[in-house]
């Protein structure tokens, strides 16, 4: 294998690997330089991510199927490891025999796969082996046998109408122990899910999440959608990550073209994606307030955001960014009188926002129901592979714009908040510092806006290429694997949102905390049901 | 407290006083896109371009029928970059009582290279081709304004609840719907409130294209809500089933599950256009919900 189109920093690792285990590891191709794949044996994966995560630090970021039947004569799994230290991506691709569907978890080495392993058995009917708790994940256990991701199942089948039981929940029993179930239909503006708290007096004992219920066959609709068309689906994957997601898709499919967006075009997608943040941050802040009963700092955070949203519209035809995302770069060019709203944006939202956290901060009532609220503890995060802004609350020193720059974002330096503490207020505290360090990007990136196109032509996509897509979302990290098929098409898009990995934090989050406070720990991580269920 | 009190007083009033003056949006909003009928030439490069089916059409013998189905439309503005008989306007209050509204359709000659020319039938539906069709003028937002005002007092005592049901969106729809609750937009100044409980509630505000697995919960709450009731379909997802359509997963449009009243466009439908169509949904109430 031709070492030289790996990057000088992954090249080590490579090299300690393929030596590690010497002549077992399969063939690697090195299609992008911080992009490299290992077609490695099944038994041979638990082994390899084990070893990468104790002597390179690397992080298990997702596991995913694809149904290479057709191509291949099988199943693939791929392992994705991110190496943040040496800014690449080690991607393991194992076989999975039709004839024997089944593969061994990790789930108990690494806990963060635990729901994505069980993903992968709902929706291509590959067996887990060893799984700690192997029930359904993505499909309701009312769903009748099928399994929607695998080639020979239609994306239109008409199935059954549901009935019985969704989920069996675990029992807790004990004296005085009782039940509270809420949702899917919840009493605020929020997304549907399921929660069952076992809760004894005030305190929650344990938390057990039914999700899915939003699960709308996303991954398979992009497998029928021209890949121009799968840019305005990739927006409607999580609405708040409208721009962030079809930025990571774009950021696919531009990696599986060989294709760069021009410098003007990466520096507006890095505009946007910080605009996302901003009005995503803000609106937190105030909705964390309005959880503990502040509701006078949400009544500003609303009147911030909507200010935001306005400019969005200004610049972008629309207030969520819709319609901006486009392959090679971004579609709507900027004029001076559009850059000076947006320059006037971030100076008017500097006092503003000052003034909010002061309000809040100032407020000894609101955060005294903050601290020491929902913590997760470092140890836990790490284990579980949380990301984003819950991470960086919990001890964890990660930001893509770091440490895998993309867009723009090797043009600035971008300071990454993190903190021990894991509470409630710890997370807005996050989202405080980002939202001063998104509003100083936006300056630096208007400061040395080049010259030139926003997008490059992309053209025809050759069939067969797989690429991996990332973009630090306001929420956390984003990807998106796609292989690609004749005709511009997709054989396969996975999308990982970083809720997905997030959830199950909640659960240890909210252990020994009141059932009131439930709420507002929620809030603090606000995670996308949508972006979860896809 | 007096920080509190200041901060308040500070920033003054920030309210819209819409529907009073009409929405304040950007110059460069993508509103509904506009088709001039009698000079549009071909269909199929803004039907190829339409990410949703929103723009379609069927050649027979030699006659095209074209349509826009506002219901479907996001408001990408695609089309319009590759049509020139295609412009985006600014108009986001494109509510409709009836589904059937919201589509417009005009039927052309057929020529053989695959484009088309003149008109054989004219353009017919509204509100897309609004501006031709002879069709009487929507009511104004300041009639509408005033109906709230009669009909909410005469039935629901100044004081309409609403409770908003997610039947499977991508909480874009959401993260607007919230934006009526802030100071901006606030519905309150019309009695009208967002409530807890569908036992409360005398409107649905109804997003997504509903998923199979939310299905049973959107009929459960709609049998939970009290007659008379109102359902408002937001969004091009909950309006049509928007870019998922229907497939394994999802049943699409939300009067495929439980009978709708109003259908408000958009991807999603920002803030004024929520207010229009929840104003346009008070005006009337059906004789079979007893009113």
């Amino acid at each position: 294998m031709m070492l030289s189109h790996v990057s000088s920093e992954l090249r080590p690792v490579v090299e300690e690997l393929t030596r590690r285990f010497h002549g077992r590891l399969g063939t690697c191709v090195a299609p992008r330089s911080n992009e490299i794949y290992f077609h490695a044996p099944l038994d041979l994966v638990s082994g390899c991510c084990a070893h990468l995560y104790r002597n390179w630090n690397a992080r298990l970021v997702t596991v995913f199927a694809d149904d290479a039947r057709a191509e291949a004569g099988v199943f693939h799994l791929y392992y994705v490891l991110a190496l943040d230290a040496a800014h690449g991506f080690l991607i393991l691709r194992a076989p999975v025999p039709p004839e024997t569907p089944e593969f061994p978890s990790l789930a108990n080495a690494f806990p963060g796969v635990n729901w994505q392993e069980r993903e992968v058995q709902d929706l291509f009917g590959l067996k887990l082996i060893g799984h700690p708790n192997p029930r359904r994940c993505a499909l309701h256990d009312d769903w009748p046998e099928v399994y929607p991701l695998r080639k020979d199942f239609d994306l239109k089948t008409v199935l059954p109408p549901f009935q019985g039981e969704r989920h069996k929940f675990r029992k807790v029993e004990g004296e005085g122990v009782f039940q509270v179930p809420v949702g899917p239909v919840h009493a605020g503006i929020i997304e549907p899910g399921h929660f069952l708290f076992s809760v004894a007096g005030e305190p929650v004992l344990y938390l057990q999440l039914r999700l899915f219920y939003v699960h709308k066959g996303t991954e398979k609709l992009f497998e029928h959608l021209p890949i121009a068309h799968g840019v305005r689906l990739a927006e409607s994957i999580s609405g708040d990550s409208s721009f962030a997601h079809a930025t990571a898709f774009c950021h696919a499919v531009e990696r599986a073209a060989g294709v760069d967006a021009p410098p003007r075009g990466r520096v507006l997608r890095s505009v946007c994606l910080e605009l996302e943040r901003l009005h995503n941050h803000i609106a937190d802040i105030g909705a964390i307030c309005t959880d503990v009963a502040f509701v006078t700092a949400n009544m500003h955070a609303l009147r911030l955001k909507e200010k935001i949203l306005r400019v969005n519209e200004h610049l972008t035809g629309n207030r969520l960014l819709r319609g901006q995302a486009c392959l090679g770069g971004v579609r709507f060019d900027w004029d001076a009188s559009q850059l000076k709203v947006l320059a006037g944006l971030v100076a008017e939202l500097r006092p503003e926002f000052a003034a909010l956290v002061q309000l809040v901060e100032r407020s000894s009532s609101t955060l005294d129901r903050l601290q020491t609220t929902g913590i997760l503890k470092p140890g836990v995060a790490r284990d579980l592979g949380v990301v984003g802004i819950a991470g960086r609350a919990s001890g964890f020193d990660h930001d893509l714009r770091r440490d895998f720059p993309h867009a723009a974002y090797d043009q600035v330096k971008v300071k990454v908040p993190v903190y021990q503490a894991g509470d409630v207020r710890h997370r807005l505290r996050v989202r405080v510092d980002e939202v001063r360090e998104s509003l100083s990007l936006i300056e630096q990136f208007i400061a040395k806006l080049p010259g030139g196109p926003v997008h490059a032509a992309v053209g025809e996509v050759p069939a067969d290429r797989a690429a991996l897509g990332y973009v630090e979302g306001w929420r956390g990290e984003i990807f998106h694997w796609i292989r690609t098929a004749p005709d511009n098409r997709l054989a396969r898009c996975k999308i990982k949102d970083p809720s997905l990995q997030n959830w199950p934090a909640l659960s240890e989050a909210i252990l020994g905390n009141i059932v009131p406070d439930f709420p507002v720990v929620n809030k603090s991580f606000n995670l996308s049901y949508s972006g979860t269920d896809r | 407290m007096l920080g509190i009190l200041g901060k308040s007083l500070s920033t003054g009033i920030v309210t819209t006083s819409y529907p009073a003056t009409p929405p304040d949006v950007s110059a460069h909003v993508r509103g509904r896109p506009e088709i001039d009928w009698a000079n549009w030439k071909d269909a199929r490069p803004a039907a190829a371009i339409c990410p949703t089916g929103a723009i379609a059409y069927q050649d027979a013998k030699g006659q095209r029928v074209a349509r826009l189905d506002l219901a479907q439309c996001v408001f990408c503005g695609l089309c319009a970059d590759v049509d020139p008989a295609i412009r985006m306007t600014h108009d986001c209050e494109c509510a409709a009582r009836r589904r059937a509204d919201l589509v417009a359709a005009a039927g052309y000659r057929l020529k053989p290279d695959g484009t088309h020319e003149r008109l054989t039938s004219p353009p017919a539906g509204t509100p897309a081709c609004r501006g031709e069709a002879s069709a009487a003028p929507p009511p104004s937002v300041e009639a509408l304004g005033r109906q709230i005002k009669r009909r909410a007092g005469r039935i629901f005592g100044r004081s309409l609840h609403i409770r908003e049901v997610d039947a499977g969106s991508c909480n874009g729809c959401e993260i607007e719907i919230v934006g009526l609750n802030g100071p901006v937009y606030d519905v309150e100044r019309f009695g009208i409130h967002f409530v807890a409980s569908p036992r409360h509630a005398d409107l649905l505000l109804v997003t997504g294209p509903v998923t199979r697995n939310m299905e049973l919960a959107l009929k459960k709450t709609y049998d939970a809500t009290p007659a008379p009731r109102l359902v408002l379909a937001v969004g091009a997802c909950g309006c049509s089933g928007g870019i998922f359509g229907v497939n394994y997963a999802t049943r699409g449009a939300v009067d495929t599950v439980i009978p709708v009243d109003v259908y408000i466009p958009g991807c999603p439908p920002n803030p004024y256009a929520l207010l229009h169509g929840i104003l346009t949904a008070i005006g009337r109430l059906r004789p079979e919900h007893g009113c």
